[in-house]
């Protein structure tokens, strides 16, 4: 009886919208039969962005975009609002996993050779998605409104400012302004919350719809190039004979890893928390450290090492040129081999990007290059001495900033060499020498110390030597 | 209730259009197309106007007072802040900018922007060591601004900087950018 009522009511709504039938057909569209457990990852990434979109929303009720007002908002979502922490990590986690899921999701596509005839759309418009998805994570970033933001927006600033003629302008439109102020945090809450989402949903409509209208790839089989002659016919072929419904033959994989990633979400959110709020967002505090999250941090190891002067062209043409190339690839090569086994350039590619960003990534954790401006105080046992020339040596050489960027031992910076037991490779006149002339990444000393300080700091350095046991 | 009749069950085979309809249908469509287009530019003129207008509008650069004259020592370098030149009313701590203030001699200031010439990072002054040091990527300028060390392309800038009644003043600035 009950079944009977709903019956009705649902072709009642079928006959006036046409939405069931449609829905129905969407979800029982053929797949090849052995697209499996590779092909979890648009789906995810799509499921990443709908808690993206649920804790996002959750949060704008009480986030005040105002430069005054959103750090308090922010230490009130973390401090008292209930489950407040929760969302907050779940809004930050649910975005490492969508990036994470992406370039996944990128990655299997490239290697599948799924990019080829007739899906040069599919990843063009994903390679669009991926660029939504770095901005929304820049701009995210930015909203905490902490010190760490600020900064970030002067840096993104600076590096807009590099672009040839209108650099000045995307400088000042960065900022919303000559300086960071009252409207510089609203245009990132904007570009977050209403441009990019509607960039997304609308790429995400497209992309898929492209994925129903071309089918889902089917797994590549070495020695079967795309012809786009016969492509489709074949393509075709398979789907009518061996094709199995989406829902849920297919989704019920997808299913199970959105879900197995909502929990691992929910498990760190819940564990670790949110990234904690830096200082006030106040521009005048000098002592500031601008650190990019995890997702850009190995960008940030990028701008660092590059040799000096490349970077004011690096920083514009980089990026520009990574995606005019992401974008080209389906155009340069749609057609061959689609198998890995056959294209192991392919997979050298993926190896040498993922090694590449992983390399970066540590380094940029580390940063190195970064001085150290509060090293321990090195420890009379370090120094080897409680007065005379060395002991003022050693204080010397912490006064006047040489310990910030030179180790010795375990304390000190990593921008400069490893002073441990420099007199064990430089004679003193070469110690002297660079301490005067400094270098590419050292300052001159010549000006900046007497002759007597330059004696005490090179009478401590050249105790500084391999100690044999 | 399920009426599945459609109306129309031949949509194609009809009479082929009068040229009469098929100037009209051109006519329709242009006229349209151009109305449309009336519509978008009267919606999006204000908007744009509305986000550009800003970076369009004359600046107001201003004096501030940053103390008095004789509490910065002859030969040191001091952070000073001060308040930004037209604040919106909703910038709160936003609005606080700083600078780094040397006394060169009795009379002779220079105000330098804490702004890193690399990426704009905010650089801090060892005074023991007479270096600007930037926390980012290393770089280092001299108590006069010039780069020691480090990939910063161009000297530290400066601020203009005066004394008036025993007050020094800095004028407010925009961030440099470097270009």
């Amino acid at each position: 009886m009950f079944k009977r009522i709903l019956n009705r009511l649902s072709n009642w709504v079928d006959d006036r919208t046409g939405a069931i039938k449609a829905i129905g057909e969407m979800a029982g569209h053929l797949v090849p039969p052995d697209a499996k457990w590779w092909y979890v990852f648009g789906s995810a990434t799509l499921c990443a962005f709908m808690i993206q979109v649920i804790s996002g929303i959750a949060l704008a009720f009480s986030y005040i975009p105002s430069a005054s007002e959103a750090y308090s908002t922010l230490r009130f979502i973390s401090d008292e609002a209930p489950f407040g922490h929760f969302l907050r990590g779940l809004h930050y986690y649910g975005a490492s996993a969508m990036v994470l899921m992406v370039g996944l999701h990128m990655a299997q596509v490239f290697l599948f050779g799924s990019y080829k005839f007739p899906r040069e759309l599919n990843w063009a418009t994903g390679v669009l998605l991926l660029g939504f998805t770095l901005v929304m994570g820049f701009t995210g970033q930015l909203l905490r409104w902490d010190q760490n933001a600020v900064w970030s927006i002067v840096v993104g600033a600076e590096q807009a400012g590099r672009v040839p003629f209108i650099g000045k302008w995307l400088a000042h439109f960065t900022l919303g302004g000559d300086t960071i102020g009252g409207a510089t945090l609203n245009r990132f809450f904007v570009i977050h919350v209403f441009i990019m989402p509607a960039f997304i949903f609308v790429f995400v409509g497209l992309h898929l719809w492209l994925v129903l209208r071309h089918g889902i790839s089917e797994p590549p089989i070495a020695g079967k190039p795309v012809d786009p002659k016969t492509y489709r016919q074949e393509y075709k072929e398979l789907i009518e004979k061996k094709g199995r419904p989406f829902w849920p033959d297919a989704a019920w994989r997808d299913t199970v890893f959105c879900v197995g990633m909502i929990v691992a979400i929910a498990a760190l959110a819940l564990f670790f928390g949110a990234p904690q709020l830096g200082k006030p967002p106040n521009p005048s505090i000098i002592a500031a450290t601008p650190r990019p999250d995890w997702y850009l941090l190995w960008y940030f190891a990028v701008l660092a090492l590059l040799p000096h002067g490349s970077e004011q062209y690096f920083m514009v043409f980089g990026p520009l040129l990574a995606g005019i190339l992401l974008i080209a690839l389906p155009f340069i090569s749609n057609r061959g081999e689609r198998s890995p086994n056959r294209r192991p350039w392919a997979i050298a590619a993926v190896l040498m990007i993922v090694l590449m960003i992983a390399a970066l990534w540590v380094k940029g954790v580390r940063a190195p290059w970064s001085p150290n401006f509060h090293p321990e105080p090195l420890t009379a046992s370090v120094v080897g001495a409680t007065s005379g020339p060395v002991f003022i040596g050693a204080q010397l050489f912490q006064s006047k900033g040489c310990l910030n960027c030179h180790l010795i031992g375990d304390d000190g910076g990593r921008r400069g060499p490893d002073l441990t037991d420099v007199a064990s490779r430089l004679p003193k006149s070469q110690i002297i020498l660079r301490i005067s002339n400094g270098g590419m990444n050292m300052p001159a000393y010549a000006g900046n110390i007497t002759p007597a300080e330059m004696d005490a700091i090179v009478a401590f350095l050249q105790t500084r030597k391999i100690q044999h046991p | 209730m399920n009426e599945n009749n459609n109306p129309n069950p031949h949509p194609c085979q009809r009479p082929a259009p009068t040229p009469e309809e098929i100037t009209r249908r051109r006519f329709l469509e242009r006229l349209s197309l151009v109305l449309g287009g009336v519509g978008a530019l009267i919606l999006t003129m204000p908007v744009l106007g509305f986000i550009l207008a800003p970076f369009f509008a004359r600046k107001h650069e201003m004096w501030r007072s940053v103390g008095k004259v004789e509490s910065f020592k002859i030969g040191e370098t001091a952070a000073v802040q001060y308040e930004d030149a037209t604040p919106l009313p909703w910038a709160g701590v936003t609005a606080r900018s700083a600078a780094w203030l040397r006394r060169e001699s009795a009379d002779t200031f220079i105000a330098f922007s804490i702004n890193c010439t690399h990426l704009g990072c905010p650089v801090r002054w060892l005074a023991e060591a007479n270096l600007f040091m930037c926390p980012c990527h290393g770089g280092v300028y001299y108590k006069d601004g010039a780069v020691a060390a480090g990939p910063p392309p161009l000297p530290l800038p400066r601020y203009p900087v005066r004394v008036k009644n025993g007050d020094v003043q800095i004028e407010t600035s925009s961030i440099p950018i470097t270009q």
